[in-house]
């Protein structure tokens, strides 16, 4: 008869537990269901030279970063300067795609912060993002040699993601 | 009703400059439009999550409404153009979610819920019934309460 009082408790309890664990999760994190896929193809200008077209199927053949950036983008600011040092250790080439830029912007950008990638490709008009399901910048994309994204970070790269998730990831990928 | 209409009016008026930059294109083809209104309002826009891209004048919805004006024009039907926006988006950007093995909870935990309440109602309300159901007298009872009775009317009529 007693433990009949103990329902509303319980109920209380579990709903403190999925409160708390919803707290823990970031909403604006939507699983990609590019994952596993093979990475859209874009074959776009170059901010330098600015003439030049990087196409991704140039990239074939090697496990390789895009790194989705934008001069007006406040969360890359964070992230640069560990992209930055990342770069130094060569371990991955990171393409850089300038989402919604004005390249000059961009190249400025690149002068002060320093530049960490192998080439910035400008997406003038967002076309590119879409294709990617970006959302919401920074994000980076881990691609393989058979050109499937294998992972994606949305949000600034932090150093713990760097050396617990995409560094251990690229390695397995080259190995393959 | 003259209120109702009055509002709609300001309301039109207050949302005719975001859409003057789509201007042109309504003019030019209003079957069209509507149709990316339809489709655009059950679209979630990924920047703002509780808005559609219909509502939304975040930058990337303006730029999915383009885009779903270009394949609307190119002849793609509505399910092709949500299968797009699915493939790269995920179902997160329908606002009617699938029914999947991965959308079951979200789908039938609403009539579970409402199946375990009523079933919590249905016991409850039948032990109340129980406990609250008067008891019988037995015949000696009922001797004994008529005879009680009988003497309180008699005191009543003597004093």
């Amino acid at each position: 008869m007693k433990a009949w009082y103990l329902i509303p408790l319980a109920v209380f309890i579990a709903m403190l537990v999925f409160l708390g664990v919803g707290l823990g999760l970031d909403p604006h994190e939507v699983p990609s269901p590019l994952i596993d896929k093979p990475a859209p193809v874009f074959r776009l200008q170059t901010l330098e030279p600015p003439s030049r077209l990087l196409s991704s199927e140039d990239m074939r053949g090697q496990v390789w970063l895009l790194n989705v950036w934008a001069s007006w983008c406040s969360g890359c600011r964070e992230e640069h300067p560990v992209l930055v040092e990342f770069a130094k250790t060569r371990v991955v080439p990171i393409v850089g795609l300038d989402y919604k830029d004005q390249p000059d912007d961009a190249r400025r950008w690149l002068a002060n912060f320093g530049n960490p990638y192998v080439a910035s490709v400008s997406d003038l008009d967002g076309r590119t993002g879409i294709e990617f399901g970006v959302y919401g910048v920074p994000e980076t994309f881990v691609i393989d040699k058979a050109g499937v994204i294998r992972y994606k970070q949305i949000g600034p790269i932090t150093p713990k993601v760097l050396h617990d998730t995409i560094l251990p990831l690229v390695k397995k990928l080259n190995a393959a | 009703m003259l209120r109702k209409f009055v509002f709609s009016c300001l309301l039109a008026v207050m949302l005719a400059p975001a859409f003057a930059k789509e201007a042109a294109s309504v003019a030019a083809d209003p079957v069209a439009e509507a149709r990316l209104m339809k489709l655009s309002s059950e679209l979630r826009c990924l920047v703002c999550q509780n808005q559609t891209i219909a509502d939304s004048n975040a930058e990337l919805a303006v730029d999915l409404r383009n885009e779903i004006r270009e394949k609307i024009q190119a002849g793609m039907s509505d399910a092709a153009i949500k299968d797009f926006m699915v493939d790269r988006y995920g179902d997160f950007v329908l606002y009617r979610p699938p029914v999947k093995s991965t959308t079951l909870v979200l789908w039938l935990g609403p009539f579970l819920l409402l199946a375990v309440g009523g079933g919590v109602l249905v016991f409850n309300l039948r032990r109340r019934r129980q406990s609250v159901a008067e008891p019988e007298l037995s015949r000696d009872e009922q001797a004994l309460a008529e005879s009680l009775l009988q003497t309180d009317k008699i005191k009543e009529t003597t004093t």
